[in-house]
């Protein structure tokens, strides 16, 4: 047997402060009531850092602060000069995009192959991409001058820190936006680092505010009246408590929520990539993925043979300490989420699925989940229905396309689906009548910052990404 | 289960009867999806092997080497060189293991067949109208009986790519069973030539075509067209063996060939061979590598892992 010896990518890059404060109109203050929490590592429990609590005092002054910068600063910049900015803070992003990667697996559990692989090229990727629209906006397709809204509350999840963190505030001030932007958290390292990465590329103060704090923080922040713009990703009873917050007000809103995705095999899907893509619809990141793969369809014909081999590939995931480089699945985020996963999981067995796991040794400390598949899954069980944010996969079967389409489609969420078949215009067909806002065809979790990204019904409005992710920033 | 295997055996094996049942067995194969094949070598290419787990991939990488020429300009002292370098790859360290066989041209057998007697290393020679295969079925079979003769106990025969693309499968089924047949107690290696296939569904068929046909090894490449063995190919035809054991019971090898040069390379085959058929063929009697230039430089880094400092390419001797 061929083990694979330990490959730990060394976190001596990571040069952590013990606490942190809040980024302010271009510096670190702390925080008026003088509030913290800590951070910790999800795959030891060892505390990473203690990170100042954003009160509404504080909340407050960063939107102050934004409007400032927006008024005086960034708002009469013109596009050119704002993209030199955002082109400089998307190379620096490069520079030390190692540095980010260890800091965002220990923050976060996920593994350094996916943050040095995945999450980073992209962050750099969105940075680069909204900095070419900077002066071009009058091209976007939004009207011959278009304008910025002013100020943006942004507030992101724990999934994927600093990748939410560059759709959300590239896009901004891409179109003239100042933000003021509430990490989650579980998450808040990688957000901070980036906000010396804002002081390193010399950008007007004001102009990012990052407010670290929990679900009050950002509550104040979405309700705070100097506020033009809320920008949510997160899950969808939030979405719904901002929608309800927001109504009435002038302010702009784009909610990027839950999702239950259906990842369809038909019996002519080349088999090895099916199941590969499989893999990656739902154990990428832990399954702490909006637009996971949830929910597999798979044609009842070739259901055998793609469950046996989507076995057998499992068997190999290596799951494990995050920082090593040899590691597939890393650790869940936070021991509420294992909480989560666990109740749905045992549900899905009580209401009659079969479970199954392959065998892996787990760590002691930390938190982790095995990689679970359920199969004989009915859309009445629970575990088909909610979203379990975790690496945890419900297999259905289906019999004909219009039946697949139909099970897709029959969940309140919309975000995304894919596709598996040999067949062109079968991908077509189903594609017009999926109610999902992306439809991956042969692929699954394929990001681009060219490419719109958002959702139907339960999953949300509004797009990220592509030139349709700035209509969300402008007044249009 | 045993059942389903027994009948599954012999429905395979009358395959080869009829052009027809052939064609539709091959074209019934799954599809390869290019860019999730492409995406998933890649990934495993990322795989760091490092300390311990690299001196055992080292190891068996030496193990596994096919070591190569098959020149125009070979003699007998060229393969004899090559053929004592086989046997001890490394003259400065006694721990370093051979080489899995050494691959020369027919007339080049008699004089590798002296220098390997009795050592373990075996002895493989391209037959078969090696390269093009563009010969009479007869010469080509000629060929194989005389290098088998002197001495050579593998033959890596190519597959007449012509008829393959053709679509005329069975012309290609009938002389690999030809060839297998000249080889009598001689392994067969199936070159496909997958860089003269182009697409992987062509090269998952024809994976399948020699395993049909008998072959003990599927092969990518001559190394004498300008795409050789590459990390996707080998990963289809890895899958391909795999699935025709769980539908035969009976275990095919592979050999990328060509192309592959060094360590870090080697390693990425390793982890590939790991990671989708298992530990069962991470053995030189189910996984090769045919090459020359790999050698030295696996060397080379066993060294460096030995000694912690790189040493100079005339520490490693040249044939």
């Amino acid at each position: 047997m061929f083990e694979y010896a330990p490959a730990p990518e060394s976190r001596a890059i990571v040069d952590l402060r013990p606490s942190y404060g809040l980024f302010v109109d271009g510096e670190f203050v702390d925080p008026t009531d003088g509030g913290s929490f800590k951070s910790i590592n999800p795959a030891s429990e060892e505390v990473l850092a203690e990170v100042a609590e954003g009160g509404s005092a504080d909340v407050d002054r960063a939107v102050r602060a934004a409007r400032r910068a927006y008024e005086q600063v960034w708002g009469p910049m013109p596009g050119r000069d704002r993209a030199k900015y955002l082109f400089r803070i998307a190379r620096l992003i490069q520079e030390r995009s190692r540095e980010l990667a260890v800091l965002e697996s220990l923050d976060n559990g996920k593994p350094i192959r996916e943050s040095r692989d995945v999450d980073l090229p992209l962050v750099a990727a969105h940075f680069f991409y909204y900095a070419g629209w900077a002066d071009k906006l009058e091209h976007a397709g939004f009207g011959a001058n278009p304008k910025a809204l002013g100020v943006a509350a942004q507030v992101i999840p724990w999934n994927f820190p600093l990748l939410m963190l560059a759709w959300k505030i590239a896009p901004a001030l891409a179109a003239g936006n100042t933000v003021v932007l509430k990490p989650a958290e579980t998450t808040p390292l990688t957000a901070l680092l980036f906000a010396e990465i804002c002081q390193q590329a010399d950008l007007p103060a004001g102009v990012v505010n990052i407010v670290t704090g929990a679900g009050e923080t950002g509550r104040t922040l979405v309700e705070h009246p100097g506020v033009d713009k809320v920008a949510f990703t997160g899950s969808t009873g939030v979405g719904k408590a901002i929608a309800r917050a927001v109504a009435g007000t002038r302010k702009k809103l784009t909610l990027e929520l839950g999702g239950k995705a259906a990842n369809i095999v038909f019996d002519d899907a080349p088999v090895d990539q099916a199941v590969e893509g499989i893999v990656n619809g739902i154990f990428f990141n832990q399954g702490h993925v909006c637009c996971a793969g949830s929910r597999l369809l798979v044609q009842e014909s070739v259901a055998e043979q793609v469950l046996e081999s989507l076995k057998r590939r499992m068997a190999r995931l290596r799951v494990g300490d995050p920082l090593d480089k040899n590691t597939d699945i890393g650790a869940i985020n936070s021991a509420a989420q294992l909480a989560r996963i666990t109740e749905l999981s045992d549900a899905g067995a009580a209401e009659g699925a079969e479970r199954w796991s392959p065998a892996c040794e787990l760590p002691e400390r930390g938190f982790w989940f095995a990689p679970t598949i359920f199969t004989g899954v009915t859309q009445a069980h629970r575990i088909a229905r909610e979203e379990i944010f975790g690496p945890v996969l419900s297999v259905l079967t289906f019999r004909t396309p219009a039946e697949a389409v139909e099970k897709a489609n029959n969940t309140p969420y919309g975000l995304s689906a894919g596709i598996w078949t040999d067949k062109g215009s079968r991908i077509l067909w189903m594609a017009d009548r999926l109610r999902a806002g992306v439809v991956w065809a042969n692929t699954f979790n394929k990001f681009d910052p060219t490419s719109p990204f958002g959702g139907y019904k339960e999953s949300g409005y509004g797009r990220e990404g592509g030139r349709q992710g700035l209509e969300a920033y402008l007044n249009v | 289960m045993t059942a389903t295997a027994t009948s599954a055996r012999s429905d395979l094996s009358e395959l080869g009867r009829s052009e027809t049942a052939l064609r539709t067995f091959l074209h019934g194969l799954p599809g390869v999806d290019q860019v999730g094949a492409e995406q998933r070598a890649a990934q495993l290419g990322t795989r760091s092997i490092k300390t311990t787990a690299k001196a055992e991939a080292i190891d068996l990488a030496i193990r596994m080497v096919d070591l190569t020429t098959l020149e125009g300009a070979d003699t007998p002292g060229k393969v004899r060189a090559l053929a004592a370098k086989a046997l001890r790859p490394d003259p400065a360290d006694p721990s370093c293991p051979h080489v899995g066989a050494v691959c020369v041209y027919p007339a080049m057998v008699p004089y590798v067949a002296e220098v390997l007697a009795g050592s373990g290393v075996h002895l493989a020679s391209v037959a078969t109208a090696f390269p093009s295969g563009q010969a009479p079925l007869e010469i080509k079979l000629t060929d194989v009986r005389a290098a088998v003769e002197a001495g050579a106990d593998e033959i890596d025969m190519v597959i007449n790519r012509g008829a393959f693309l053709a679509g005329r499968y069975s012309e290609v089924y009938d002389e690999i069973v030809a060839t297998k047949e000249a080889c009598g107690d001689a392994h067969l290696k199936v070159i496909l030539e997958t860089g003269e296939l182009a697409t992987y569904d062509n090269v998952r068929r024809a994976s399948w075509l020699a395993m049909l046909a008998g072959g003990d090894f599927i092969k990518t490449s001559t190394g004498k067209v300008p795409v050789a063995a590459t990390l996707p190919v080998t990963l289809v035809m890895l899958e391909a063996v795999r699935d025709f054991r769980a539908a035969t019971g009976r275990q095919v090898g592979v050999k990328p060939a060509g192309g592959i040069k060094n360590t870090k390379d080697a390693i990425k085959y390793l982890v590939m061979v790991n990671e989708t058929v298992g530990p069962d063929w991470l053995d030189p009697d189910w996984f090769r590598f045919g090459a020359s230039s790999l050698l030295n430089d696996l060397l080379m880094q066993r060294t460096k892992l030995t000694t912690g400092v790189y040493a100079g390419p005339d520490y490693f001797t040249l044939d």
